[in-house]
């Protein structure tokens, strides 16, 4: 006995939570769609999830150390798990200098001149990812036909995602029902042997990812749920209204990011609301304005837009939108 | 009336590992020490004034400082003795206050109290005579707020007291006194329910107990049938089910008023071990000068449940239990959630003390911190529904105003947010400095 007591203030016991056990928790959470997509995409999605890691942790690595001259904290896995999502958006042949360049905005831009982890307003791996679909726009929009384990790196046959074979169509007159001939069948969109960045095209994969993440209690329903159903109700209503011009619920659910950017994009602790009353919101405007640029926009796809514009009300909900507090307005009796 | 009564409150909350490694020990009554120290301030209100001197023969029981006020409790000598002097000591709140130092001599009682074994069940006194005695023997609310009993039972005459809440949930992990005694004493308690329901004059009591103690409920609800009014509910273990306002909610789906008293709900809620005492001290006419006290810890020998004498020094318990462990890094007398660190072992039991424990080095410490990474936990686990990591913050950076208009004195420092968060923020701490400033900034607001 040393003599010496420890005085500080309740509690004096603790979760065992930590931020790193709940980073590595939605590695873990990914790594079936990362098998999915090196199934689909063969040696070039281990390229590219490999070089955007390494970059993202290497980058923050390099701004903690020498530009702010700080504590690293590479080892809480913030870095690490915006690599594999930024990996995760990309096509799998895209050239690695570009994957650098996306990390550099994503963690040096997007993270680090906010303050590093916690303190970002805007979704990292998005922001890297749509500057990248802005300068690189060919590059960011053809993708590898799906070919099985294939060894090369951008020897695919690039094939359209469904999202371009229908906005592409509709545009050339074309009806619904002659569109959805030339775009793979149900199952295989919920495979994933369809066309698109690496991550977004196995549903399946994504959702154990999602009910993963669920058990482990990391995120809670609320995010996805609202993302998915409030983007399902309104393109119902559109294509019940007129199904020769606008797709249905399932398709608009199953192609392009919604999955992927409900699950794993919106949910996003630092960059999406805290409160439940907010995260419904927050979930039904991504899937309402996800809605609206793909039927309206110029773009095939608009879940990152969608998610970044709605990043950007996330400081107003979190001041406006207040829980409703313990004996607030009681009715007893 | 009838009341909706659920399983658990509805909002927030946290499931802590449970290490109620003492509730199979049965009660022993720890042996009297050589000399014991009386806090004068063991209860809310005033501090009691002594009436002895230093010099004086005091018996067990008699009254050695008197109330200073209506919110004010009397304490009477835990031993008999001589007091040795009247100074101050550090006591477990960690502020040095006033104490009455007694050496021990015999233990000779006054002969006022019935120390016989026999349960007496036949209520005589009329309600005043009841909430009198409970002010005259010093009776106060042994859940760990240590509220006087006589002012909690003299309900203003324009509010209504319609049912009595009983609050047998022990829900802080390592504490297993409520539990052992209402398995060991469980008619006395269920008689001193009733005696705080004939002084409230309410026909019906409710009685949570978490389940996580199987055997206490079985045995009280087989007890029960006994005694008419008095109903047992077994909850769900989830803390702080035994938050006053949680209870209530809980058991009668009615929340206690932003800033109002649970009167405003028709409820009062009292502690089992308040009950087993106003029992002894209404029928047995016996002071609060014991109650049981756990002494617990991973690293501990024998840890068990312990009847003590107030005013025993923490060691002489630790003795008891097998001695200090060498890897001792913490003491905490309360529960781990709530309870308050100890500054040495000589510190002495007082009322509010439900147990000790002891914690190795290695769970001394807290963790690193971390940013907060807004992943909003605290708010999920906070039984209010307040923004913890919101309140934090702003006092932090000492926007008070903000935090006031965030209610940041509905909090009822339940230690959820701290626990859960996985940064390892002390959320807690800065909310305590928050809430401090507000009622302090309120206060003199009220007096301009």
């Amino acid at each position: 006995m040393n003599n010496q007591l420890n005085v500080s203030l309740s509690p004096h016991i603790h979760g065992r939570e930590t931020t790193q056990k709940l980073m590595f928790g939605v590695v873990v959470a990914l790594i079936p769609t990362i098998i999915a997509s090196v199934i689909f995409f063969g040696a070039g999605a281990i390229i590219t999830t490999a070089a955007a890691v390494i970059s993202c942790v290497t980058i923050e690595y390099l701004i903690q150390r020498f530009m702010l001259r700080k504590p690293v904290s590479i080892t809480d896995g913030s870095a690490l798990v915006t690599g594999l999502l930024l990996a995760l958006n990309l096509p799998s042949n895209i050239p690695l200098y570009m994957i650098v360049i996306g990390s550099m905005v994503a963690i040096g831009v997007a993270k680090m001149t906010f303050g590093g982890l916690g303190n970002n307003p805007f979704n990292p791996a998005l922001v890297g990812r749509v500057f990248m679909l802005i300068s690189f726009p060919s590059h960011m929009t053809t993708w590898p036909a799906p070919a099985g384990f294939a060894t090369g790196y951008i020897d695919a046959v690039t094939g359209a995602t469904p999202l371009a074979i229908i906005k592409e169509g509709i545009k050339n007159g074309e009806s619904i029902s002659e569109l959805m001939l030339k775009i793979p069948s149900t199952a295989e969109m919920i495979l994933g042997k369809i066309g698109g960045s690496m991550g977004e095209v196995s549903a399946i994969a994504l959702i154990i990812g999602f009910i993963y993440l669920l058990y482990k209690k990391i995120i809670t329903w609320h995010i996805p749920v609202s993302v998915i159903g409030s983007l399902a109700l309104f393109t119902s209503i559109l294509w019940i209204a007129n199904p020769d011009i606008y797709a249905g619920p399932s398709f608009h659910i199953l192609s392009g990011g919604v999955l992927l950017g409900a699950i794993f994009m919106a949910t996003d602790y630092v960059t999406s609301p805290m409160n439940p009353k907010s995260m419904i919101l927050y979930g039904c405007g991504i899937g309402i304005l996800t809605a609206i640029i793909r039927i309206w926009g110029s773009f095939p796809e608009g879940v990152s837009f969608a998610i970044l514009i709605m990043n950007a009300f996330v400081p107003l909900m979190n001041t406006y939108i207040k829980p409703k507090r313990f004996g607030e307005e009681v009715k007893n009796g | 009336m009838i009341y909706k009564t659920s399983h658990t409150f509805p909002k927030g909350g946290i499931h802590p590992p449970e290490y109620k490694l003492t509730q199979n020990v049965p009660i022993k009554p720890l042996p009297v020490p050589k000399s014991v120290i009386i806090p004068l301030s063991q209860h809310i209100g005033a501090a009691s004034a002594p009436v002895v001197a230093k010099g004086d023969h005091v018996k067990t029981g008699q009254v050695i400082a008197a109330a200073n006020g209506f919110v004010s409790s009397n304490i009477h000598s835990s031993v008999s003795g001589v007091v040795s002097k009247i100074d101050t000591v550090i006591d477990a709140s960690g502020y040095r206050q006033s104490a009455i130092f007694i050496d021990v001599q015999g233990d000779e009682w006054i002969d006022s109290i019935d120390r016989s074994v026999s349960v007496i069940s036949e209520i005589e006194l009329a309600p005043e005579q009841i909430i009198e005695k409970c002010r005259e023997l010093g009776i106060v609310g042994l859940g760990g707020a240590t509220f006087p009993s006589h002012v909690k039972l003299a309900v203003p005459k324009d509010k209504k007291c319609s049912i009595l809440i009983i609050n047998g949930v022990e829900c802080e992990p390592y504490l297993t006194s409520d539990h052992r005694l209402m398995l060991e004493k469980g008619e006395e308690t269920l008689i001193g329910i009733k005696i705080l329901m004939k002084a409230l004059h309410v026909e019906k009591a409710m009685v949570g107990i978490e389940s996580n103690k199987p055997d206490a409920i079985e045995h009280l609800k087989e007890l029960s049938k006994r005694f008419d009014g008095i109903s047992i509910h077994s909850l769900t273990v989830k803390y702080p089910q035994g938050a006053e306002k949680q209870l209530i909610k809980t058991l009668t789906n009615r929340e206690v008023p932003s800033g109002k008293l649970p009167i405003e709900t028709g409820a009062v809620v009292h502690n089992v071990a308040t009950a087993y005492a106003v029992y002894e001290a209404v029928q047995k006419n016996k002071p609060l000068i014991e109650r049981v006290v756990t002494i617990t810890g991973k690293s501990l020998s024998a840890p068990g449940n312990y009847l003590v004498r107030i005013g025993s020094p923490v060691n002489s318990l630790i003795e008891a239990a097998g001695g200090l462990p060498d890897d001792t890094g913490k003491i905490v007398s309360g529960g781990p959630m709530m309870g308050k660190a100890l500054q040495n072992t000589g510190i002495p039991t007082s009322k509010g003390m439900s147990g000790i424990i002891l914690f190795p080095a290695s769970e001394s410490i807290r963790g690193e911190t971390g940013p907060c990474i807004r992943c909003a936990k605290c708010i999920a686990a906070c039984p209010m529904n307040l923004e913890p990591h919101l309140l934090a913050n702003a006092s932090m950076k000492a926007m008070f105003e903000r935090t006031e208009s965030e209610r940041i004195t509905d909090c009822v420092e339940c230690g959820s947010c701290s626990y859960t968060c996985p940064a390892g923020r002390p959320l807690l701490d800065y909310i305590r400095l928050g809430k401090s400033t507000v009622i302090k900034m309120a206060r003199e607001r009220n007096l301009k």
